[in-house]
């Protein structure tokens, strides 16, 4: 696929053209539904189909729950005067679910990359240091999160939780952890119907992809390195955090990326965990999706497409620094 | 393993006196232990907050502990029953009180329930002649069957002989469409009555339409991205790699809006005139093909492209030169090199699949359940829990069995993202 020889023949010619073509309509394929999604949702009208009527950001404002400029108002109800949308100018709930599920979706997504992470990367470093009895099937159990089907996953964790609810809600009432817990989050610590047990359920799901990506990062690293800083003097605690974790500090970030995308974008362990305050996003637009397609649910999907870009960018500039850093590629 | 006799005083010794093969071998022991240290924090959660809940789903699954925690008493009257004709005296009496105490304390409900799933009529049964069971008196064979003629037949009492422990595997032979006859053996339900099999083959059925049209897209751009300059390529992969990204829940809205009656591509159709009416192209197995497929589509693609990468191009040229034409040159040197690609891609996206939920549930019809959706009907619709745990533990052997072919075939430590 060198370019076209100059002595190609017509069935050559075709078959190269052809071929283009094909993979075009399949590139067309991956990326154009992305695509047909965001202009809905600058509807005016409350449709999920085109054609669009009119431009309006009605549907962001809805999003983020908030009263729009007098201008705006104005416009909107202007518009409602004269027919051209026909509902409710500016929809403001009293009950801010959009933006509720946001910071839901942040606080999990958050807490449980980072304890995916922290987890993932210590268990790579002792991966990487060679071969030990059951190894393989302490890598296969490590990963098997990504494998296992979700709702398995979200049964198991429904049944187990509540199982152990009751005993550590006791256990916390005794040891008075729980007073304090009160004192600092003003509510009780469980596993059910909390966002604690979501954080935990997710940082599982995240786990598999922290442990790949620093593998990946430690299979060219330099044990010598961590040697030399031994035999300089350094403690071993100062030697992972000044040698070690600079180093893979790539694989980190770009496992804890998965980590983070995983968790905000998973639907399953919510529904089956998750109290009904305790929605996420994904989570709140699936109950959108099943129950009236309002193109809020447009403008939630062009937020996350937005972030989508954002972290696959910031993936990718790592990925060049770090083969800048490592003299693999010239630029 | 005959190794030559080596002396003692002859051994290399470290400079503290110890021989070098011990103080070695005393190192490695100290390294392995240092690397399970470090695994093991992650181990033991991943073991608690993963491993544990599965191992509960199985225990759910199998679960029967209902049946002699209520029916105290006749679980273990009927211990002496030998099966034939019906129970003596001595069971019905255990039976009459076990309905005063269910009733007293509000339980028989429950065991009702567990046992109407056995053998529909046993929760009339129970429930009816707890009602009456304050007025039974001996003897209680005539006084239950009085009650209710159903405890005149042989078959109500045959299931709660054969359910009478606290385990039980009637929900694994419900899920699997088995039923069992009243001597113990097992037969196959009838075509029009089996549901789960029929559910669990259409489950495999649509995975392997969606991994083979994962490989038909998937091949030719990984060959495609495989041959071009680099700077071209990775710009490329970014483009696979976008949808990647992308919330799962984006892409399932975005084949809404494409699918559906008023989507793009009917209104499309329709505006050039193809099509008069609307084609169903949603809430059914086209629209469930093509959403997964489009989600599953990079998990293909990258194995392949990273095969097909290490393919050298001047193999495909020798083929040419010695006289292949272009067709056999890829069927007989091309192709063969990439299976190992085509293996891990196609058993990683067909592992994905098996246990999809989210799209199926929100493009398919009610034609293209998936063994998921099952789990969630029978855990929030039916509320059957211990029957949503069974089928969870047929999923999940399928999914471990295609996993262990695939840590064969590919090794997990290979796996790869990005």
């Amino acid at each position: 696929m060198r370019g076209l020889p100059p002595y190609a023949g017509k069935l050559e010619t075709t078959w190269y053209y052809g071929f283009r073509i094909f993979c075009a309509l399949i590139f067309i394929f991956l990326v154009a539904p992305i695509l047909v999604i965001l202009p809905l949702s600058f509807n005016s009208l409350p449709y999920f189909t085109y054609p669009i009527e009119g431009f309006s950001w009605r549907w962001y404002y809805d999003f983020f729950n908030m009263c729009p400029t007098d201008q705006v108002v104005a416009d909107f109800t202007a518009q409602f005067e004269s027919g051209t949308i026909s509902d409710n100018p500016c929809p403001k709930t009293s009950t801010n679910r959009w933006l509720n599920s946001v910071n839901n979706s942040i606080i999990v997504a958050v807490c449980s990359s980072i304890v995916a992470c922290t987890l993932g990367t210590v268990a790579a470093l002792g991966l990487s240091r060679g071969k030990f009895p059951g190894k393989s099937l302490v890598q296969a159990i490590l990963i098997s999160p990504m494998i296992v089907p979700l709702v398995i996953t979200a049964v198991g964790l429904f049944f187990f939780y509540s199982s152990i609810d009751p005993g550590l809600r006791n256990f916390l009432e005794i040891t008075g952890i729980n007073s304090v817990t009160q004192f600092l989050f003003g509510g009780d610590i469980g596993v059910t119907n909390n966002l604690i047990g979501l954080i935990i359920a997710h940082a599982t799901l995240g786990v598999p992809f922290v442990v790949i990506t620093v593998t990946a990062t430690l299979v060219s690293f330099d044990h010598n390195l961590v040697r030399a800083s031994l035999s300089l003097g350094a403690s071993q605690v100062r030697t992972f955090f000044s040698v070690t974790m600079p180093l893979v500090m790539p694989g980190i970030v770009s496992g804890g990326l998965f980590a983070f995308i995983t968790s905000f974008d998973e639907v399953i362990l919510v529904l089956f965990l998750a109290a009904p305050e305790d929605r996420t996003l994904p989570r709140q637009m699936f109950s959108g999706i099943r129950e009236q397609l309002s193109p809020t649910i447009a403008a939630a999907a062009t937020l996350l497409v937005i972030l989508a870009i954002a972290l696959m960018t910031s993936l990718e500039l790592l990925r060049r620094r770090n083969e800048r850093l490592r003299g693999m590629s010239p630029g | 393993m005959s190794t030559p006799t080596v002396d003692n005083e002859s051994e290399i010794v470290t400079a503290d006196g110890i021989p070098l093969r011990i103080s070695i071998k005393r190192a490695e022991r100290k390294r392995k232990i240092r690397a399970f240290g470090l695994i093991f924090p992650l181990f033991l959660f991943v073991l608690l907050f993963f491993v544990f809940p599965i191992v509960k789903l199985g225990l759910v699954s199998i679960d029967n502990s209902i049946v002699p925690d209520i029916l105290v008493h006749s679980v273990v009257a009927i211990e002496e029953w030998d099966g034939n004709g019906l129970p003596p005296e001595s069971v019905y009496a255990a039976m009459a009180k076990d309905l005063v105490e269910g009733k007293k304390n509000r339980t028989i409900g429950k065991v009702a329930k567990r046992l109407n799933f056995e053998k529909s009529g046993y929760r009339q049964l129970l429930i009816s002649s707890a009602r009456k069971s304050k007025r039974l008196n001996a003897p209680f064979k005539d006084a239950l069957i009085q009650a209710n003629k159903k405890w005149g037949e042989p078959a109500y009492w045959q299931i709660l002989a054969r359910e009478n422990s606290p385990i039980t595997f009637s929900y694994f032979f419900a899920a699997l469409d088995l039923g069992i006859n009243a001597d113990g053996s097992i037969y196959m339900q009838p075509e029009e009555q089996s549901i789960y099999i029929e559910i669990f083959a259409r489950t495999l059925v649509i995975s392997a339409q969606v991994t083979i049209a994962c490989l038909l897209l998937g091949f030719p751009i990984a060959y495609l991205m495989a041959n071009l300059p680099a700077r071209t390529s990775n710009l490329l992969i970014i483009l696979v790699l976008l949808p990647f990204w992308i919330s799962l829940l984006v892409r399932t809205t975005a084949w809404i809006v494409l699918l559906q009656d008023q989507g793009l591509i009917n209104q499309t159709l329709q505006l050039i005139g193809v099509i008069d009416e609307p084609l169903g192209l949603i809430r059914n197995r086209i629209g469930v093909v093509v959403a997964m497929t489009h989600i599953l589509l990079p998990f293909m693609t990258l194995p392949l492209f990273s095969v097909m990468k290490g393919i050298n191009p001047s193999l495909m040229r020798a083929a040419s030169s010695m006289g292949a034409n272009p067709v056999q040159a890829f069927f007989q040197v091309y192709l063969p090199l990439t299976v190992a690609g085509i293996g891990a891609g196609g058993l990683l996206v067909f592992i994905l699949s098996v246990g999809y939920y989210i799209t199926p549930a929100l493009v398919g019809g009610p034609q293209d359940i998936m063994a998921s959706q099952l789990i969630d009907v029978q855990m929030n619709k039916q509320l059957n829990w211990n029957m949503a745990s069974a089928i969870g533990v047929i999923l999940l052997g399928i999914t471990m069995v295609l996993f262990a072919i695939y840590n064969r075939l590919v090794g997990i430590d290979r796996m790869k993202l990005g």
